[in-house]
């Protein structure tokens, strides 16, 4: 009776993805591993404004959430757009990365990933300016994670004054 | 219409591979990732093949099946056995593609009559596993898949008409649960649209006979269940059917009809020519395994219905509650959602291609099937969220169309809220806040003006008040205010703030206040544990003349002081506040020793955090995790006195549930924690037996004493946590019976109606305890009859305890 057909049990959402964090202490497979059987979800896409009561609220639809952990700039130690959601099963999590990944939080589509488990000095971004990597090159206008991209910011004052 | 054979696409492969064309091979599943590339073993392939049948072709389904067949008639020399295990699963698993793959057995047949034979075998054996390992709902798919091969000439009708008579002799049986009997009715009954029509040709007598005594049996039995599992009261505008009744009435209907069933697909129809010149096989005498005492049935169920042709305002017209296209609609709606429910985008994309879908409504059916799971009693198949997401993702494919059916199925359950079970208004306001925060909150507030017009505690303006809190949770307090008309601003929740009893100067006079400024100043000096206790000596005892005893007798001004302090300095967030609970743990597990202090660390709680539910609720939670209260706690503080005000309100419900089910997890985890202790003892056991080594088995001896004590610490660990919860349950139970008991006393006494709304709400709660949690109360369902729920009980309040006892008879 134990007879599954490989063919209809995919279950894509709770994949793996292709990010592995750079600073992982440990190699390639062992991070996958980690990753495999981790209760911890990397959380990506969030408003600078979104707290942790909002994300508790959302993430608490897939069962009890551990702890929430919300993502810094390294420098000015506010909120920077991410955060880690850990919860006491592995099937919690996956519910959420199935049912919460891709969909609304605080008006915006937000990401899951799993993550191999926090560890101090995880929640902190690691962009050149303190945020996360993303927000230093992006080129779009951005109102709910500081406007835009840090490197764009520098580019615009000369821009403004050219017009001028 | 006649298969030529010629006409069938695919090439026939050869003996020993599998390679198909492109045409009908189709590996690419919609979301699986590229993995790298791994060599694909026969069996993955012909398990592809064969899953995926038809899809992704420009041929027909027919041209397909031919050329599976052709394919797989081929390799059977040398994979017989593979492939009968993969149709077997397909039976078991696709229920919603029945017909294809009954198909593809006919064809198989047809061309080698010793196949079909052994296939049939195999379903045999297959059914007779799943009903031995209590896969009741499976092993309906697996009879009605056998009762299709009939239409294909695989399997002859007399021996099929045999095998039912065999089902339904069960209700001639005594003594077994009513549950039983119904399921082999069910079976039978829910066979016969697709294969009726052939078996009343061929053995019409029979066949009478067999729905004469079923409906017999449906006239005996007993239904004390149904009133607890209906999602509204009411039995307008339509009835809230139990099952079997409705079925029976759909199967009438069928059978007035002459049998004449349009709405299925049939593709062996294209293939008569082929499939009646062949050999038939009897089924084997099929003898129904008897009653086992752990044998788990399924729970009946209520046909949830909230549309009816008058709803489609344009295209294809509904079909009637009592057609049996309506029973097969939402039977392969139902299995298709069980098939894909974990890959959203599949789901959606399933459910909306669903075959012969131009001649039905089918937005319609789909939001009836979703929110008939949704609120479906006890509990939904599966977690909440995913039906709010499988809505979201067929609004996306579906633009133009079906959110204005969400829309207008979201009236009509707000239209008729005052009749509907409160377990299942719950759900509406997760569902609709969640799903409104996926769409800015944007929906017609002014439409639903009605609910400010009556008593503020009257299911409608309830609803509206839960589900603009729900959104707030989502969302920011302002944002809330922003999206609903003026008029609605009573139904707005509070700002969540913190409500400090000693904030300000004015507060100089209430007692506790100077040592609250202490406190506040030791905190932030980072003073050790005993200084800040020796700090809240200073605090007199309300409760006491003189100080002798201090230090063991309860003092809430003691508590006040300091967690008022502590919850103030840590307000700004979740985690500030899990901070603080842990950093003081030892102080505040001191404060708390009694009984009656953890009944005031409770209200403290209450008192600072009333205009914040959300914040009750976790730090509730983090203190029966961290032991600075217990479940037994919260429970007599919800349904104290003190929150007798805050009674309906959704959080004290969603609290009361969460600190259940916490005592539930404990216990099964010890339970494990006990397994698996025992099992490492028998391995050691049995290592030792086996070894012969002097040595070892000395060492090992200790391992296993040491195991023993273990194994006795825990097995007193599981008792101590069983009475616990067991205790947790009476409790409540208790509180319930206390409560309800005193209104209905009240009532009667003034001759008034006890039917008011508290009363509902109240009623419906103590039904959703025992619905909840049904699979562990039904371990103490001896001292609930014995001490509880006795003769004497208000016949109102035994009433709800019956009809739990009936959801197994």
């Amino acid at each position: 009776m134990s007879a599954k057909l490989n063919a209809l049990s995919s279950d894509s959402y709770i994949d793996i993805s292709q990010y592995r964090d750079q600073h992982f202490k440990g190699n390639r497979y062992e991070q996958e591993k980690l990753l495999k059987q981790s209760n911890t979800l990397y959380v990506g896409n969030l408003s600078f404004y979104t707290t942790e009561e909002q994300v508790h609220e959302l993430f608490s639809k897939c069962g009890d959430v551990k702890r929430i952990i919300i993502g810094l700039d390294k420098i000015k130690k506010t909120a920077c757009g991410f955060c880690f959601v850990e919860y006491y099963t592995r099937n919690d999590a996956e519910n959420a990365m199935r049912f919460v990944n891709g969909t609304r939080l605080d008006d915006r589509i937000i990401r899951t990933d799993w993550d191999a488990g926090f560890k101090e000095g995880r929640q902190y971004g690691r962009g050149k300016s303190g945020g996360q990597v993303r927000d230093e090159y992006r080129q779009d206008y951005d109102p709910a994670r500081g406007g835009y991209g840090k490197l764009a910011q520098q580019q615009r004052p000369t821009e403004a004054r050219n017009t001028f | 219409m006649k298969m030529k054979r010629e006409e069938g696409g695919g090439n026939r492969a050869r003996a020993g591979t599998v390679s198909v064309e492109v045409g009908f091979l189709s590996l690419g599943q919609p979301h699986k990732r590229r993995r790298t590339s791994e060599p694909i073993e026969i069996e993955d392939r012909l398990e592809s093949l064969i899953c995926r049948v038809g899809e992704k072709s420009t041929s027909s389904l027919e041209s397909n099946l031919e050329g599976l067949a052709g394919v797989l008639e081929a390799d059977l020399p040398n994979y017989k056995n593979k492939i009968l295990r993969i149709l077997c699963s397909v039976a078991r698993l696709l229920p919603e593609k029945l017909t294809v793959y009954t198909t593809l057995v006919g064809l198989l047949n047809a061309r080698n009559y010793n196949f079909g034979g052994e296939f049939v075998e195999a379903m045999i054996r297959q059914l007779k596993e799943t009903l031995k390992n209590n896969l009741y709902n499976e092993a309906v798919y697996l009879v009605r898949f056998l009762s299709d091969l009939v239409n294909c000439h695989v399997i002859a009708a007399p021996s099929m008409v045999a095998m039912f008579e065999n089902f339904v002799s069960v209700t001639q049986e005594e003594d077994v649960p009513q549950v039983r009997s119904d399921w082999f009715v069910y079976v039978v009954l829910s066979c016969l649209p697709w294969v009726g029509k052939e078996l009343y040709e061929k053995k019409d007598v029979e066949m009478d006979r067999l729905l004469s005594q079923i409906e017999g049996y449906l006239k005996r039995r007993v239904k004390t269940h149904v009133p607890m599992l209906q999602v509204w009261s009411a039995e307008k505008p339509h009835p809230q059917e139990e099952y079997l009744d409705c079925l029976w009435a759909q199967i009438q209907k069928l059978k007035k009809d002459r049998w004449q069933e349009r709405h299925i697909l049939r593709p062996y129809i294209a293939f008569d020519s082929v499939l009646c010149e062949a050999l038939q096989h009897n089924l084997p005498p099929f003898t129904p395994p008897g009653h086992m005492p752990d044998a788990h049935y399924p729970m009946p169920r209520v046909v949830f219905r909230m549309f009816d042709y008058t709803d489609a305002p344009e295209g294809p017209v509904m079909p009637g509650s009592h057609s049996v296209e309506r029973f097969v609609i939402e039977e392969n709606l139902h299995c298709i959602i069980k098939t894909h429910w974990k890959e959203r985008k599949t789901c959606a994309a399933q459910l909306l291609s669903y075959p012969g879908k131009s001649k039905i409504p089918l937005n319609y059916h789909i939001v009836e099937v979703i929110f008939g799971q949704l609120f479906q009693l006890p509990v939904p198949p599966h977690i909440d969220v995913m039906y709010t997401t499988l809505l979201i993702e067929l609004c996306k494919l579906q633009p133009g169309s079906l959110p204005q059916v969400l829309a207008q199925a979201t009236e009509m359950l707000y239209m008729r809220l005052d009749t509907m079970n409160t377990s299942c208004i719950d759900r509406l306001i997760n569902w609709f806040a969640h799903h409104l925060s996926n769409f800015q909150f944007r929906w017609s507030w002014d439409d639903w003006a009605d609910c400010l017009t009556v008593d503020r505690e009257m299911p409608k303006p309830k609803f509206v008040k839960e589900v603009l809190e729900k959104s707030m949770r989502l969302s920011y307090h302002q944002r809330i205010v922003d999206i609903v008309p003026p008029t609605f601003s009573a139904l707005i929740p509070s700002e969540p703030v913190f409500v400090y009893k000693y904030a300000d100067e004015s507060a100089v006079s209430l007692p506790g206040y100077t040592v609250s400024i202490t406190v506040q100043n030791a905190i932030k000096n980072k003073a050790s544990n005993e200084e800040i206790l020796s700090i809240l000596k200073e605090v007199s005892n309300p409760n006491q003349e003189d100080d002798d005893d201090e230090t063991e007798s309860f003092n809430p001004l003691k508590i006040d002081v300091f967690l008022q302090t502590l919850l103030h300095m840590a307000a700004k967030s979740f985690s500030h506040s899990f901070s603080a609970l842990g950093k003081f743990h030892e102080i505040l597990k001191a404060l708390t020793d009694t009984d009656e202090g953890k009944l005031h660390i409770l209200k403290v709680v209450y008192d600072v955090w009333k205009n914040h539910p959300q914040m009750i609720a976790v730090l509730v939670d983090k203190m029966i995790r961290t032991q600075i209260v217990d479940c037994a706690a919260v429970a007599n503080w919800l349904f104290s006195q003190n929150m007798a005000h805050e009674f309906t309100r959704l959080y004290i419900w969603e609290i009361l549930h969460s600190t259940i089910r916490k005592m539930n997890k404990h216990v099964q985890k010890i339970q494990k924690e006990l397994e698996e202790a025992k099992d490492k003892l028998e391995k050691q056991q049995h290592k030792r037996r086996d070894s012969g080594d002097e040595d070892m088995e000395r060492t090992s001896e200790d391992e296993e004493a040491q195991l023993e004590e273990q194994i006795e610490r825990l097995q007193e660990k599981v008792e101590s946590a069983q009475s616990e919860q067991k205790n947790l349950f009476l409790v409540i139970f208790q509180r319930f019976i206390m409560l309800l008991t005193e209104h209905l006393v009240r009532c009667e006494t003034g001759s008034v109606d006890v039917s008011t709304p508290w009363y509902r709400n109240c009623i419906d709660r103590l039904q959703q305890i025992f619905l909840m949690h049904h699979q562990t109360i039904q371990q103490y369902m001896g001292t609930l009859e014995n001490l509880l729920f006795t003769a004497e009980l208000d016949p109102h309040i035994l009433a709800v305890y019956q009809q739990f006892c009936a959801l197994q008879l």
